[in-house]
């Protein structure tokens, strides 16, 4: 939204491209039935809406984009269930890439039980009329989606029992005395924390079983050393983020670190194509709307106006810094899975068929592990932590699409040089 | 990493094919090889022997089907002619009506990696020692790795498929790039693999780019979508083109196809050689071997390939002559082949 709203302010020809149905991402956007953005995380939201409404952008909502026919054209399919819908080709002269983040899921015995969720997912499910009042939570994981979560779902009646973060004192305690030097972080965190009183907040905590037949009935959690049971209708369940950079990656963007790879600028290591927020590293709202505004000046040629903004985003880049420290996983966590245990719940790939794998590649071809629907957005960032694999390559589509779409006729004219004959 | 080359890109169709006499006896002796090896085939291998059905679409591809029967039974081989009620009880996703179709029950189909990861294993186990390393120069009893070591050894056996002409300059293979579609899971949509008759004429066409109607169902219920063929197309990419003409060309046979779900698109390389035939045998360097330039039939051939060489270096007897696959052919112009 900074991205398109800045650029089109500065009169350029701007088109956003959504695969949400409704505008704000994965964190503003409206609740389903609601008009307005969710701003229980802020006002900004608002603003930031009114903003881009009094500007040109044309919005294309509930898209995805999925494939580079030819450099400077993409793909786009409507995320619609209606398989006759055409893909739309877009051409563009500057590509700014805000393609956020998702959740890292770590598997343990247990975790494939339906109502095991991710927190962020949970999130989702509520915003999409989950019905969540009066049911037993559990919060487990890392970062600080827990809290905030914990807080919406606790206002939308949930019951929260328990909230678990993995990381020890060691690692939280810096970053929480760092907050105090940022009063808004400060009082957002105060905020969260003040709508979850009453809620057992522990840190060294993990879960290590889900307990269940048909769905979860209680999840065991190692709870400084100790083995807690609780029984409960859900558990929420992310270990941090973890940056979305696969269409990056397609475009030939270099990717360091499971994050694209950008300048001062928000610039790609491809030319006119931009990239702003968490696809570059992990660090929040505010920090990935800056990112947005500098891209959507840059792309604009108004780079001193996103030079003003540089500043400001190296303090921020310090609060992200800080947060990778401090959300950091602990090496127990690899030691949660039993060798029956799924760690790609597409192919059904156990973590016993990964263990001796020698690479990603080697555990794709040989297992098919991360080569199912998600295409590995679950069990790659698992596989990845669990294993120590690197090198994730991407192959068209980015997402699952209909073959139809695929095939998008824009060089319909080849046809007729290779298909001589017809079926009569 | 092994089985991570053209071997992943394939689609692993164990074919018996016809074009040439030649063609036909390696490809059919290769196949027998691996129905006698299934049984031992660790499930991972998803062997599956679903037959192929040559899908004839009007009355003169109906003459070829019959041709091509006669052509499997006259060499002790069996097939049957599906006519067009048959095809579509057969193959209901098809589209109605078509002539028919020729069944050759016999062929089958694998996941190539865990296949060529099972056949590593066998050689272990007979104490095959394994390097992983870049060969940058194989010649004279001597290999180059890329780390920097070198290889002394009395045999050579050249396999690197398309990139052999690397390590055997002048070799006459070329690259010849292919496209692959997967879907995600419709069991049952495809029953047997599909090929259309025209495959025949457009495959082999050696000049242009061309695509096929060729379709495969995986055990996983998945579809594999073939297939196009591209000279001088040196870069892996996705070609658009290429891509839009392959899924018109399977609508056409299948019209509900475009509506699936595809999970990813790839592209791998064949060795082509000029007359289709693989590069099996012995070389002027009496240390260099060569068994490369299968083209789409690396796999289908691989146990016959690697059993005719065996036997050529231990001085066996061989179930079929080695003699039209020998590299030599190429470098003895005056020689005059049996299938030509």
């Amino acid at each position: 939204m900074a991205a398109a709203t800045r650029a089109a302010e500065a009169g350029q020809q701007v088109g956003l491209v959504d695969d949400n149905p409704r505008i704000g991402g994965q964190i503003w956007r409206s609740p389903r039935g609601s008009s307005s953005l969710d701003t229980s995380h802020g006002e900004e939201a608002s603003k930031w809406r009114q903003r881009l409404m009094q500007t040109s952008v044309e919005q294309l909502q509930g898209w995805s984009i999925f494939a580079q026919p030819a450099p400077g054209q993409l793909l786009a399919e409507s995320q619609e269930c209606d398989s006759f819908a055409e893909a739309l080709e877009l051409s563009f002269d500057r590509l700014i890439l805000a393609t956020g983040a998702r959740e890292r899921f770590l598997p343990f015995p247990g975790w494939t039980l339906p109502n095991v969720m991710g927190v962020g997912g949970l999130q989702a499910m509520l915003k999409g009329g989950l019905p969540i009042a009066g049911k037993r939570i559990v919060i487990a994981g890392s970062g600080p989606l827990l809290l905030a979560v914990a807080a919406t779902l606790k206002k939308a009646g949930g019951e929260v029992l328990h909230i678990c973060e993995q990381a020890p004192l060691r690692q939280i305690a810096p970053f929480a005395l760092s907050l105090l030097a940022d009063p808004g972080k400060l009082a957002q965190g105060i905020g969260y924390r003040l709508a979850t009183l009453g809620v057992p907040f522990s840190i060294n905590c993990w879960p290590v079983e889900a307990l269940g037949d048909t769905a979860i009935r209680s999840v065991v959690l190692s709870n400084n050393g100790r083995r807690q049971e609780i029984a409960c209708d859900y558990i929420a369940c992310g270990f941090h983020l973890v940056p979305n950079t696969e269409l990056a990656s397609l475009l030939g963007c270099r990717i360091e670190n499971d994050a694209v790879v950008v300048d001062d600028f928000q610039r790609t290591t491809v030319r006119d194509i931009f990239c702003a927020g968490e696809p570059t590293g992990i660090g929040g709202l505010e920090i990935s709307l800056l990112e947005g505004e500098i891209s959507g000046l840059t792309a604009a040629g108004k780079i001193s106006d996103a030079e003003s903004l540089l500043k400001r985003r190296r303090s921020m880049q310090r609060f992200s810094d800080r947060l990778f420290r401090a959300f950091r996983l602990r090496d127990e966590l690899r030691k949660l899975s039993q060798p029956g245990t799924l760690v790609c719940r597409c192919e059904d790939v156990p973590f016993s068929a990964l263990q001796h794998q020698p690479s990603w590649r080697a555990a794709k071809l040989h297992t098919r592990c991360g080569m199912g629907p998600c295409q590995g957005r679950v069990c790659g960032a698992a596989a990845s932590f669990l294993f120590g694999f690197e090198e994730h390559s991407v192959r068209p589509p980015v997402l699952p699409a209909r073959i139809a779409s695929l095939g998008s006729a824009a060089v319909l004219p080849l046809l007729e040089i290779t298909d001589k004959q017809e079926i009569p | 990493m092994i089985g991570g080359g053209a071997t992943a890109a394939g689609m692993g169709h164990i074919v018996t094919m016809d074009d040439t006499p030649a063609q036909f006896a390696l490809s059919s002796y290769s196949q027998s090889l691996w129905s006698q090896l299934a049984p031992e085939l660790p499930s991972n291998v998803e062997y599956a022997q679903c037959g192929t059905i040559w899908v004839a679409t009007d009355e003169e591809e109906m003459c070829e089907v019959h041709r091509k029967l006669d052509y499997y039974l006259s060499r002790g081989s069996s097939a049957e002619v599906l006519d067009s009620e048959a095809l579509a009880a057969a193959e209901p996703n098809l589209r109605r009506p078509l002539a028919g179709g020729l069944l050759v029950r016999s062929d089958a189909v694998l996941y190539p990696p865990c296949a060529a990861a099972y056949l590593l294993q066998e050689a272990l186990r007979h104490n095959t020692k394994t390097i992983f390393d870049t060969a940058v120069s194989a010649a004279n009893g001597r290999v180059q790795l890329k780390s920097g070591g070198t290889i002394h050894a009395d045999i050579i056996i050249n396999a690197t498929g398309a990139l052999s002409p690397a390590l055997s300059p002048g070799l006459q293979v070329k690259k010849r790039k292919g496209h692959l579609i997967i879907t995600d899971r419709y069991p049952g949509y495809v029953r047997h693999q599909l090929v259309e008759l025209g495959y025949l004429k457009s495959a082999h066409s050696v000049a242009t780019d061309s695509v096929a109607f060729n379709v495969q169902p995986r055990a996983t219920g998945q579809i594999l979508i073939g297939s196009s063929r591209q000279y001088g197309a040196e870069d892996s990419g996705v070609d658009q083109g290429i891509l839009a003409a392959m899924i018109a060309r399977a609508a056409l046979y299948m019209p509900s196809l475009p509506s699936l779900s595809a999970l990813r698109v790839w592209t791998g390389f064949r060795a082509a050689t000029p007359d289709k035939l693989p590069l099996i045998g012995p070389t002027e360097d009496r240390t260099m071997f060569l068994a490369t330039g299968h083209e789409g039939l690396g796999i289908t051939t691989s146990l016959a390939t690697a059993r005719l060489l065996a036997d050529h270096l231990l001085n066996r007897p061989s179930a079929i002559p080695l003699a039209p696959y020998l590299p030599t052919r190429f470098s003895r112009p005056a020689i005059e082949m049996a299938h030509a």
